[in-house]
């Protein structure tokens, strides 16, 4: 099959399968067998696209615009690994999505999975773009379509989150990013993605700095200090929501999305010589230790993974603002290994919830005892999370390290050692409540069992896979090695 | 005998300009002698048809580049009359009739909830008389034909906003308010003419160009432009001369207010537009400083201040107005930079912002035959009960913000780019926190169609009322995704523009 076809299908797959849905609306079995099997098929050609590439940057124009701006999609490593990771844990995300809409008896389900799987599709749109034009399309897209999945339970409270979802997103999307592009456009007349940069030295260092700013805040969905009030705010949505869009997806797309710019409109080496990211570094290096203290103030459980979020994401702007190829690589490993960590917190986050209808960590003492699996996973998830081996995320930040340290930027590796410890002093103690502390009330919590194994199982699912990522990490380096995205 | 049959056949090619223009007209009066409401309501849209043939051949003709022109009665000017049609305004001949024959498709089902039905006849015909001036305006080139086009259009605007008055008797007092004001805007733009054909002794455009540019620096051509520009100003609503079009926007049937906010201040722009270019010297000094002192600090305001006031309205037909007065704010900011980009985007947005305010009110036109009124707390929950209305305003509001795909993002883009190539920063981004505003006035909307719980639950209006709507809605996005028949055409218009 030619491989132009794949990426179209990859993207369309997706978008098919919400019109399913709505097709589908009155037979839920059948809708989200459907929707299962629509995952599996889009993880399938994004496999496919993986094994077909033989590291050759083709571009595949779908329609020219404007002339010298095109919707167009192109192959790359960092794509690839981003467009696995999403449409994979979209499998796990719908398994767990269709015992935890039933179980916690959210409405309008089908209008959820509809918007669901139109945003993977965007996503999908995000990893293959060709051009920053095409990915500041999918950009925006998935911006519009997640709000209906935020303000789903159509609450004040729902809606109120929603807004300022959208109003951070959109207002940073337009008010810089757009303006970054078109002053790209506009300097050097194309917006194709090209290894090593397109500038070409037609920015001075001022502006450099300039540009690097409006991308760096522009990307709202990178969620970066002082733009990272959305994602606390979006904890409003249903959990799988959280999990897959709001830890994964849409997060992911925004940090993919500084990678991306940094590897191929920037280009890694011009970056560092000319040093317009040094004050990026302290910038995230502060988003890093501030999220992480805010975090430790929350005690509703989706809102402290939030401001972990926020914190873990700063990581990977970290690696962009060290611009160098092990950053790089750190980024990337940050991106999938933090994937497989958050979702899994997430998820056990809400298979707390449909169990018992607890929000707040403070209620959950003595829960490990009766639900000792999704406190488990939870454990393997913190733990992959803080970096701490035998689990994936360690990885990311042995890369990150070296790479601050090639950098010679030292008090990086400072910061990325508190931030650990940090990490430690939230994280664990919700497992350390689960397990030894006594329950408040005694007579309650027998009746507390593990919900259904569609809620339980993906997050444990997600949590080996946390596990096995520190034996097999290798192969995500040696792929992006061979295809020459990192030396 | 064979060979007159065959030439006269050419000659129906060559009479297109002529054609164009008169075809309404020859029908208005007809639809009277009749008086029959569905016989009129047949041949105005017959009519409106025959001018979207006619305005598709022409764009056909001139998309090269070329120019086609058309002696009235066959008097070579500088005497007689010219008609010349090029591409800057092939591309608004399009955009008028496209939007006549929509709305006309609308007014079919819309009309008889807010006109009585023995006033349908006279409406058709006012319409038609309009349109007849709107045309006319674009497709000649002699400047008192202009004047007389233009009288042709506002006389038949004035009756046509009065027509509001069976709904709401304000619509009187709004549409005597844009009599008084279109005509002391008219009659600015006569002097304007007076003082041209004062210093040139002509009134062809193209004759009055060869002839100022011998006279150098005049102080008598500077002033009848001075008197154009305000002239014209009122007519397109250039802030602070705007005070008539919210009213007369908000007070209209929704017919008109879709008709008048999709071409009539286009309309006026492209006057100016075209006396910058064809009839003075774009070159000149004072023509520029004019530009530059006055327009450009105006069009900003336009754009930020309707913008903010936008966000206050609760009346969505006045919201609507407001942000038609800042977008008018983009186009006239456009054609201030004084570029051959910035001029392009001008008329991209023409046509863009034609497309999608015409979506908008024609979509609010279709809620208010259930909710009988277009307050915001009227449309709580209608996103659940009348979907298709809602998905069309979805898809006009995101065309207005400018989100990518749509047809806003490429007119956005092109006026951005044009910005920064004069390098105006600051305007750059007062261009963007424009946009941001337009996210709040239409997200309000949004919120309160999807999100809020309705009281009461009304029926989708009818597939004929569904249809001209979506029609509207899908241009928004096709113009966004295939840019040919806008960005290409006003490339080309500027190129002969600036010439």
């Amino acid at each position: 099959m030619p491989i132009e076809f794949l990426i179209f299908l990859t993207v369309f797959t997706p978008a098919l399968v919400g019109g399913l849905n709505l097709i589908f609306n009155r037979i839920p079995n059948v809708r989200d067998t459907v929707t299962l099997l629509g995952a599996l098929i889009t993880f399938y050609f994004s496999v496919i696209i993986f094994l077909g590439f033989d590291g050759q940057a083709t571009r595949y124009k779908l329609a020219t615009i404007m002339p010298g701006i095109d919707i167009s999609f192109h192959i790359e490593p960092l794509g690839i690994i981003f467009s696995l990771l999403a449409s994979g844990l979209w499998i796990l995300t719908h398994i767990y999505a269709i015992g935890y809409m039933r179980g916690a008896k959210e409405r309008n389900h089908s209008r959820f999975f509809f918007f669901f799987s139109v945003s993977i599709a965007s996503v999908m749109g995000i990893s293959f773009s060709g051009n920053l034009f095409t990915l500041f399309l999918f950009y925006e897209l998935l911006t519009l379509i997640t709000f209906p999945l935020v303000s789903h339970k159509g609450s004040t409270e729902a809606l109120r989150g929603a807004r300022v979802y959208l109003s951070i997103l959109l207002g940073t999307s337009i008010g810089l990013q757009l303006l970054g592009i078109i002053w790209i456009y506009f300097s050097v007349g194309t917006l194709d993605f090209v290894k090593g940069g397109i500038l070409n030295g037609s920015f001075g260092s001022l502006e450099l700095i300039l540009l690097v700013g409006l991308f760096a805040f522009g990307i709202g969905k990178a969620a970066l200090f002082p733009f990272h009030r959305w994602l606390p705010a979006a904890m409003v949505a249903p959990t799988p929501v959280s999990a897959l869009l709001h830890a994964v997806a849409v997060v992911k797309a925004g940090v993919f999305t500084v990678l991306k710019v940094g590897v191929y409109i920037f280009g890694l080496d011009s970056l560092s010589v000319s040093g317009a990211t040094d004050w990026l570094t302290w910038l995230a290096c502060f988003s890093i230790l501030f999220a992480s203290l805010i975090a430790m103030t929350k005690d509703n459980l989706k809102a402290r993974l939030a401001y972990s979020t926020i914190s873990q994401l700063a990581y990977v702007v970290l690696a962009f603002s060290l611009a160098n190829s092990l950053g790089v690589l750190g980024g990337t490993l940050q991106i999938v290994t933090h994937a497989f960590g958050k979702i899994t917190l997430f998820m056990c986050a809400g298979s707390i919830y449909v169990a018992t209808k607890k929000t707040d960590i403070s209620d959950m003492q003595g829960l490990g005892r009766v639900m000792p699996i999704t406190f488990l996973s939870f454990l393997i998830g913190a733990i992959s999370i803080i970096g701490l081996p035998p689990m994936g995320g360690s990885w990311a930040k042995w890369f990150l390290i070296l790479s601050s340290l090639e950098a010679d930027k030292q008090f990086v590796v400072l910061v990325l050692l508190i931030s650990s410890l940090l990490n430690i002093a939230y994280l664990l103690p919700l497992v350390a409540k689960g397990f030894y502390l006594n329950p408040k009330d005694r007579t309650e919590i027998k009746s507390f069992k593990e919900p259904s194994a569609f809620v339980w199982l993906p997050p444990a699912i997600t949590a080996s896979i946390s596990f096995l990522l520190f034996f097999y990490v290798g192969y995500i380096r040696d792929f992006m090695i061979n295809f020459g995205l990192v030396s | 005998m064979a060979s007159e049959i065959k030439q006269g056949a050419l000659e129906l090619v060559n009479h297109l300009p002529i054609l164009q223009v008169i075809t309404p007209m020859l029908i208005a009066p007809i639809l009277v002698v009749f008086n029959n409401k569905t016989l009129s309501w047949l041949l105005s849209f017959v009519g409106a048809l025959a001018c979207l043939f006619i305005s598709i051949l022409l764009i056909q003709a001139v998309s090269d580049g070329s120019i086609l022109t058309y002696y009235l009665g066959g008097w070579a000017p500088p005497i007689g009359i010219e008609y010349r049609i090029d591409a800057a305004n092939a591309i608004l001949l399009l955009l008028i009739s496209i939007i006549s024959a929509i709305v006309l498709i609308f007014s079919y089902s819309s009309l008889h909830a807010e006109i009585p039905e023995e006033k349908h006849t006279l409406f058709y015909s006012c319409f038609l008389l309009c349109l007849t001036g709107l045309l006319g305006v674009v497709a000649t080139a002699d400047i008192f034909n202009v004047f007389v086009f233009l009288e042709i259009s506002s006389l038949s605007t004035y009756v046509l906003v009065a027509q509001g008055a069976y709904l709401d008797r304000r619509a009187l007092s709004a549409s005597f308010n844009y009599l008084i004001m279109g005509t002391i805007g008219a009659t600015f733009f006569v002097i304007g003419i007076g003082y041209i054909y004062m210093a040139t002794g002509s009134l062809n455009m193209m004759d009055i160009a060869e002839r100022a540019s011998q006279l150098g620096d005049n102080r008598t051509i500077q002033a009848g432009f001075a008197f154009i520009v305000v002239g014209m100003g009122l007519k397109l609503a250039m802030v602070p001369l705007h005070v008539w079009l919210p009213n007369a926007y908000t007070f209209a049937p929704t017919v008109v207010t879709c008709f008048l906010a999709a071409t009539a201040t286009k309309v006026a722009l492209y006057v100016l537009i075209r006396f910058v270019f064809s009839v003075f010297n774009y070159e000149d000094s004072f023509v520029n400083e004019l530009f530059f002192l006055l327009l450009m600090p105006l069009a900003v305001i336009a754009m930020i201040a309707a913008s903010v006031i936008a966000i206050f309205k609760q009346n969505l037909k006045k919201l609507l107005a407001y942000s038609s007065l800042a977008q008018i704010g983009y186009m006239l900011l456009g054609l201030s930079l004084m570029s051959q980009k910035g001029l392009a985007s001008s008329l991209v947005h023409m046509v863009n912002h034609g497309f999608t305010k015409a979506a908008l009110f024609m979509s609010l036109g279709a809620f208010m035959l259930n909710t009988k009124n277009v307050y915001i707390k009227s449309l709580r929950g209608l996103g659940k009960s009348m979907p298709f209305t809602s998905a069309a305003f979805l898809i006009g509001g995101l065309s207005l913000i400018g989100v990518p795909g749509t047809a806003g993002f490429i007119s956005k883009w092109l006026l951005l780019e044009a910005a920064l190539e004069t390098g105006y920063w600051l305007v750059a981004i007062l261009i963007i926190v424009s946009s941001l505003f337009a996210v709040i006035y239409i997200w309000k909307i949004v919120e309160v169609l999807y999100f809020s719980e309705s009281s009461e639950s009304y029926d989708e209006v009818s597939v004929l009322t569904l249809m001209p709507v979506w029609i509207l809605a899908l241009f928004c996005i096709f113009l966004g995704i295939n840019t040919s028949l806008t960005v290409d055409v006003a490339n080309m218009a500027t190129e002969i523009l600036f010439k």
